[in-house]
């Protein structure tokens, strides 16, 4: 047992599959909160088509992470739901609603304005929920002897606020890149036109986050600045494929823009990483701390090693099949 | 009034388990069925089995999508509101209840899709055989679940070192003593619910006089199977009964509303628990028959609630009154399958149109049935949450305030009230659309570039007024 260090090699797959969830779920969070600004109708249509698909293999990293945490580093799951316990609310009732709503808006004609509504704002509380926990997990947790103490609302603070924003304007771009490889047309050129005006936005947001963080947070400044190390790495590479998205849409590229998008969430989180590791559990605890017994996550680890590559090439192979672009009044229902 | 989180907190967790049970108790039974049809075509070649086969694997697609979408809740509901038992049990309910999702994810990564869309497009061996590991996943995610909850009812192979349950034994702790009868009970009420539903559907079906030749078929079929199951069930119970006494006592006292401990314990029909009072203020009997069930002998001693503190104590009125439920409609299902039996007799079965009628409000017993079961027994183990180890008290959690689990709770209800209502009322539309007629069913089959969702697998339309949409 001690040949391997269990607890990094389960925060290797919680990593993996948290920002396999945030890419996934995030570019058709991201199309609920553009859908209201849509042109029209028949491209609400495209936008929901282009997703309908995968959405809910999406989700499944959801579940499995919920499920891996408890199993794998238990006290992060002790901690966290009760802290974020009205945020975990919201954004469970968000991803429901848009979840039947994805469903039954394909089957209704005259209830379809009520599904568009439960889309889009349970799009956008699920998303709010989700960039407030990032900025939760920033600020740190009330924790005395492994248990939560703080209060209720302790996680909703303008620092959180900012962070759930910056999480909705980054989901909508990637949304946004995601609808110009998927569509054409009227429905491209309007996704061509919002994008820098959601890159904008996320950079500002990040700008201002990154200098707020220290003042919120004493470990991440002088995690970052106390020496120059190899970790300025990530925003240095964030910020190119900032400007490679910029680059791209400027020439009309199709795929580019969504890879670009996928690099900036990518290095940001791992910028994240960084200035946390090895905290799971701000501000005190480890990933050996937070740990359950080695005999559990060897358990756990059998059965997810080998299902996780099946679920990726069943994702995989889902995307492979619904490849190309989605016509305007084509459509699967 | 002050608003207690910890009794807020179980109200909420009875409602989302309750409403979230619906869904998968349904899906285990039809997922065998579909199997059962499955086969039965891929032997006979039969068309009528084929076409129950698909009409019901529509309706499967829609129950499964809605099992999910309210199953996420779960996943989290452990961790907001009973985080001290999360975090102290979560060496040994954390990696089993992970299982059950991995489980959940392989099957409809690999097979599910199999099923629902690859009629016609895999050779029908391969989808038969999708059909049985679907059916065979639905068993091995209720063995998990199951696993999980046995062991919290007679908890075994662990022990609790700093306030931490850990794993001793595997093998000791998921096959713990009350888990072999509570999956055979469970998985029983699966099939009678699975049951119930399709003989149900196809009453109605015959009463409006659709898919006559089918349906007769398949309400047959039902029977046969109800008159198995349903005498299986009563027998089955009675072992998870004998179980349960030589485990959790208490909860056994509660089910036969005993207060003392003696023999000779009457059976009671009716009776009014008095907690406070400890003792029923009125009470129906039939001498010495519950000492006869549980005991196999007149004379048996049953204990008494009494054997515990007051404090230690079920809510007796509840678990007996749900119990009472449970048994009663467990045996109207038996008559009712003896009346199928009898009915045989001249052909009198698809004509008798009282006993269709009967048939139509029968599908909704089984479900009532099983939520009144899982009342007994998991208000019938309060205070315990790890029974004998760990109260409901110690596991909820800390930081939780009565205000909070209030907000939830009424949250809770109003968007179950809308999954739960649009749900329903999705699946009377396909079932009102009813079989497809061949020609529509192939238009079905070419459609390409199809979602694989589970519930894109069903046609019907949202409203009356629509035409057909599958081209839409």
């Amino acid at each position: 047992m001690e040949m391997f260090d269990l607890s990094l090699i389960w925060a290797v797959i919680i990593g993996f599959g948290v920002i396999m969830y945030v890419l996934m779920d995030g570019f058709d969070l991201g199309l609920g909160i553009l859908y209201p600004f849509a042109p029209d109708e028949a491209a609400r249509d495209v936008m929901m088509n282009s997703v309908a698909p995968v959405w809910d293999g999406n989700e499944t990293w959801l579940v499995l992470g919920g499920a891996g945490l408890l199993g794998a580093f238990p006290l992060v799951y002790s901690v966290f739901l009760p802290a974020l316990y009205i945020g975990v609310f919201l954004m469970l009732a968000g991803l429901i609603f848009r979840g039947i709503a994805f469903e039954f808006r394909f089957k209704s004609r005259r209830s379809r304005h009520w599904w568009n509504r439960a889309f889009c704002w349970g799009s956008a509380i699920a998303s709010f929920s989700q960039g407030a926990v990032v900025g939760a997990y920033i600020q740190g947790f009330a924790v005395e002897d492994f248990v939560y103490v703080g209060g209720p609302l302790d996680w909703l603070t303008p620092f959180s606020v900012l962070t759930g924003i910056g999480l909705m304007i980054g989901y909508a771009l990637l949304g946004a890149t995601w609808l110009i490889l998927k569509s054409e047309g009227y429905v491209q050129a309007w996704a061509y036109k919002v994008v820098p005006a959601l890159l904008l936005g996320v950079l500002a947001v990040f700008g201002i986050i990154s200098l707020w963080t220290p003042f919120v947070n004493p470990d991440v400044w002088s995690r970052w600045f106390d020496r120059i190390q190899l970790i300025w790495v990530f925003p240095v590479l964030a910020l190119a494929c900032a400007f490679w998205l910029w680059r791209a849409v400027r020439q009309r590229q199709e795929g580019q823009p969504f890879i670009a998008t996928l690099g900036l969430y990518i290095f940001t989180y791992l910028g994240l990483v960084a200035s946390k590791w090895p905290v799971i559990v701000p501000p005190n605890y480890t990933i050996w701390d937070a740990a359950s017994a080695p005999e559990s996550q060897l358990f756990l680890l059998i059965g997810v090693l080998f299902v996780i590559p099946i679920v990726l090439a069943y994702t995989a192979w889902s995307y492979w099949v619904f490849r190309g672009k989605v016509k305007v009044g084509e459509g699967y229902h | 009034m002050e608003l207690d989180p910890l009794l807020l907190s179980r109200m909420q967790f009875a409602f989302v388990v309750s409403f979230h049970a619906i869904f998968p108790v349904f899906t285990i039974g039809l997922a065998s069925y579909i199997a059962l049809l499955n086969g039965l075509f891929y032997k006979t070649e039969n068309p009528a089995w084929e076409r129950l086969a698909n009409f019901w694997t529509r309706v499967f697609a829609v129950v499964f999508g809605m099992g999910v979408v309210s199953g996420i809740v779960m996943s989290f509901q452990f961790g907001t509101n009973w985080s001290n038992f999360s975090l102290a049990a979560s060496n040994f309910l954390g990696p089993v209840l992970s299982y059950e999702v991995v489980t959940a994810f392989f099957l409809e990564a690999a097979f599910l899709g199999v099923l629902l869309f690859g009629r016609g497009k895999v050779p029908q061996g391969v989808h038969l055989f999708a059909a049985i590991m679907v059916a065979f996943g639905t068993f091995l995610s209720s063995f998990w679940i199951l696993a999980a909850n046995s062991w919290m009812q007679t908890p075994a192979g662990v022990e609790l070192i700093d306030n931490r349950f850990h794993v001793t034994s595997w093998m000791d702790a998921i096959f713990n003593p009350s888990f072999p009868w509570r999956f055979w009970h469970m998985v029983m009420a699966s099939f009678l619910t699975g049951g119930f539903v399709v003989a149900g559907v196809s009453a109605w079906y015959l009463l409006i006089g659709r898919d006559v030749d089918a349906n007769r078929r398949a309400l047959s079929m039902c029977l046969w199977l109800l008159l198995v199951l349903a005498p299986s069930q009563a027998v089955i119970g009675d072992f998870h009964g004998i179980n349960t006494l030589e485990h959790q006592p208490t909860k056994v006292a509660a089910m036969e509303g005993n207060w003392d401990t003696q023999s000779n314990v009457p059976l009671l029909l009716f009776a009014w628990p008095d907690q406070q009072a400890q003792e029923n203020r009125f009470e129906i009997g039939i001498p010495s028959l519950a000492s006869i069930i549980l005991t196999h002998e007149a004379a048996g001693e049953v204990p008494g609630v009494k054997e515990v503190p007051i404090a230690e104590q079920p809510p007796v009125w509840l678990v007996f009154w749900a119990f009472r439920v449970m048994v009663g409609l467990g045996l109207v299902m038996i008559a009712v399958s003896l009346v199928g039996l009898w009915l045989r007799r001249g052909g009198r079965l698809y004509h008798q149109r009282g006993f269709l009628q009967v048939l139509r409000v029968m599908t909704i017993t089984p479900f009532i049935a099983v939520l009144a079961g899982w009342v007994v027994t998991e208000t019938g183990r309060a205070p315990w949450l790890v029974y004998g180890m760990m109260t409901h008290a110690e596991g909820v959690t800390p930081s939780l305030t009565g205000g909070m689990a209030l907000f939830t709770l009424v949250g809770y209800v109003l968007v179950y009230a809308v999954v739960f209502w649009s749900g329903i009322y999705y699946l009377t539309r396909v079932v009102r659309q009813g079989m497809l007629p061949e020609e529509d069913r192939d238009t079905v089959e070419r459609a390409v570039h199809r979602p694989m969702r589970p519930m894109s697998a069903a046609h019907a339309t949202f409203e009356q007024d629509s035409a057909p949409t599958w081209r839409s």
